[in-house]
Order: structure tokens, then sequence, then C-alpha cells
């Protein structure tokens, strides 16, 4: 029996786009803002997020789906400090969130009656970034203590982003960190990204980012995009 | 290390195509794979020497990477120059207004079967 060559010609990541692409339509349709956050592990999501999620709830209905390896911990901290409904999705040994997690996540859930949705995504700079997940914005993580050079290690996580958080500026004193530089490292991944420059745990500089997030939230809520 | 969760998407579409073809076996499997996608060829090849072991049709399978070079494009000067020398600056200009045409690529190109 002879060889027979099969062409498949799968690209990997086009079929995650696509299905990234259904998910983003179907929460338009649901008028459902969803929001990516990524960053390194230890970079102060969790604690960002509970900051955001009491600002935005007081004028929007949210969710948070909280990805790690294991535990409950994030999804148990987020639930008992804003009180929103919150599931923890495991992903074992995956280090990303495919389009096909996400979505299962969201029905998980469940969309109804939510204006914002929030993922927080597995702390990890490089693999999450090649997924996308089917979210409105992808909301980036630059912690204090690692470093303005940050962006230059890892250019697709800086690339992929809508917006930049710059947290833990109440400890700067410790470090040697250059806001113009970390900006400007930033801005040459990518050039007109928004930059936020705040403190998730003495609260200067989130209420600017909620409001950020709430304008775009409000402009799929109004059905606008 | 997210080459194993590729692999195993890769060798699951692979065991439906072999089934839906009605082939015996796998034997070679060529995929394309970017030299700035977040594929490390060696893990890529250790992990699929890993899994191939436990499918149905590429026990017996062999694999071919067939690296693409990482190729940008500048806005402003309009050249393009390889990725992995220059990174985000063109070598020819200077400016950071340039983008990826090439190099991401993670595709399953083809298999030969008998």
């Amino acid at each position: 029996m002879g060889i027979k060559v099969v062409e498949i010609k799968e690209d990997i990541l086009s079929r995650n786009n696509i299905g990234a692409k259904k998910i983003r339509e179907d929460l338009k349709a649901k008028k459902v803002f969803y929001l990516n956050v990524m960053s390194s592990p230890g970079s102060g999501k969790t604690t960002l997020l509970i900051q955001l999620v009491n600002y935005l709830k007081k004028d929007f209905s949210v969710g948070v789906i909280e990805a790690d390896i294991d535990s409950q911990v994030d999804a148990a901290a987020l639930a008992q400090a804003t009180g929103v409904k919150t599931i923890q999705m495991h992903t074992g040994n995956a280090c990303h969130i495919t389009c096909q997690m996400s979505e299962e996540a969201l029905a998980a859930l469940g969309t109804d009656g939510l204006d914002i949705v929030i993922l927080e995504n597995i702390g990890n700079l490089v693999c999450p970034a090649e997924f996308d997940t089917g979210a409105n914005e992808n909301l980036v993580l630059l912690s204090v203590p690692e470093g303005d050079d940050k962006p230059l290690k890892y250019p697709l996580m800086f690339e992929v982003a809508t917006v930049v958080a710059i947290t833990k500026t109440d400890v700067a004193e410790v470090f040697d960190f250059s806001y113009e530089r970390a900006v400007s490292n930033i801005h040459m991944r990518n050039k007109d990204v928004p930059v936020f420059i705040l403190s998730a745990k003495e609260g200067g500089g989130v209420k600017e980012l909620a409001e950020y997030i709430k304008e775009k939230a409000q402009r799929v809520k109004e059905g606008a995009v | 290390m997210h080459e194993l969760g590729i692999v195993m998407h890769v060798v699951k579409s692979v065991e439906d195509v072999a089934k839906q073809n009605s082939v015996q076996k796998v034997v070679k499997l060529r995929m394309e794979v970017g030299e700035v996608s977040s594929v490390v060829p060696e893990l890529f090849e250790d992990c699929f020497a890993w899994a191939k072991k436990r499918t149905e049709f590429l026990t017996d399978c062999e694999l071919e990477l067939i690296i693409i070079q990482g190729i940008s494009y500048c806005k402003d000067c309009q050249n393009t120059y390889p990725t992995t020398e220059y990174a985000k600056k063109c070598p020819h200009c200077g400016s950071i207004n340039t983008y990826l045409v090439t190099g991401n690529e993670i595709n399953i190109k083809d298999i030969e079967a008998i």
C-alpha cells in the first residue's frame, strides 16, 4: 500500500482566534463587556481587582472568573471582599486560557444580567499573550518590584495590551524603578496604549483606571461597540 | 512550558484526520513553526515523542518541524528585516513603527499515512 499525503493546513492560533471572535460577537449581542487581566504571578491582580470591582459594582453588574493552576484562594478572597458573582477555574497543567476554556468559564459563570465580566488570567507573561480569550480589552499589569525593563523582556504581552497598569507604587522607594523608563519601554512595544500608575493597597490611581473601564463598559452596554 | 498543551491539541487533530481518511497509520507529520512563535522546537519534539506513544495512529509517526523565519516590516521606510536579529527596531531607519509579517506560525501542514 502506498503512502498517501493528507493536507491539513490547520493554523492552531487562527483556530483560537476564530473561537475568540465568536465569543466577542456573542457577548456583544448580550451587551456584556469582557475584560482579560494578565500579568506575572504576584503583581497584584487580585488586590487590584477587588478595588476595581468595588468601584464598578456601584454602576454595573459584575462577574469574575478566576483562573489558576489550582486552589480557590483568589475566588474566595474576591467574593468575600466584593460580594459579586465569582467562579474559580482550574487549568490543571495548562499555563494559559484558550478561547475554549474562556467560553466554558463564561457559560459556567452565567452572563445573563451581567454588564461586565472580568477574567483574571493565569499569572504568566508568556503564553496568555498568544491566545485571544475573546475579551474586549486586555489589561496588563506591571508591578514596581518586577522592574521597568519588563516590557523589553516580554514584548508580546505588552503588544497585545489595550491598557497597562503600573502597580505597587507604594513600594517604589525600595526599588530602583523609573516610571519614565517603564512608560517609554511600554510605548516602544505599543505606541498609544494608555498607562495608569497606581497603588491598589493605598488606593491612589485606582479610580482613574476604574473610570476608564467604566467608560468602555458603558459603550458596550449602550450597544455602541 | 505550554508545548505539551499544543502537542496534545495537534495529536488529537491528526488522530481525527486519520480516522476520517480511514488510514492505518500516520508515518509523518509536517508542521510549520515560526521562529518567534511561542513553540520551542526541542521541547515540542520531546513532548511529541511522549504523546505519540499514547495514540492510536501516530505511534510510529516521525515529526518534521519546518522553521519559518521571523520577518518584520517597517511602516516608515517600507523595508523588511530579520526579526530575531533586530527585534522591534528597524535596522534600516531606526523606527519602531514595525510589525511582524511572518514567524508567528504554529501550523499543521500535512501528514503522510499508509
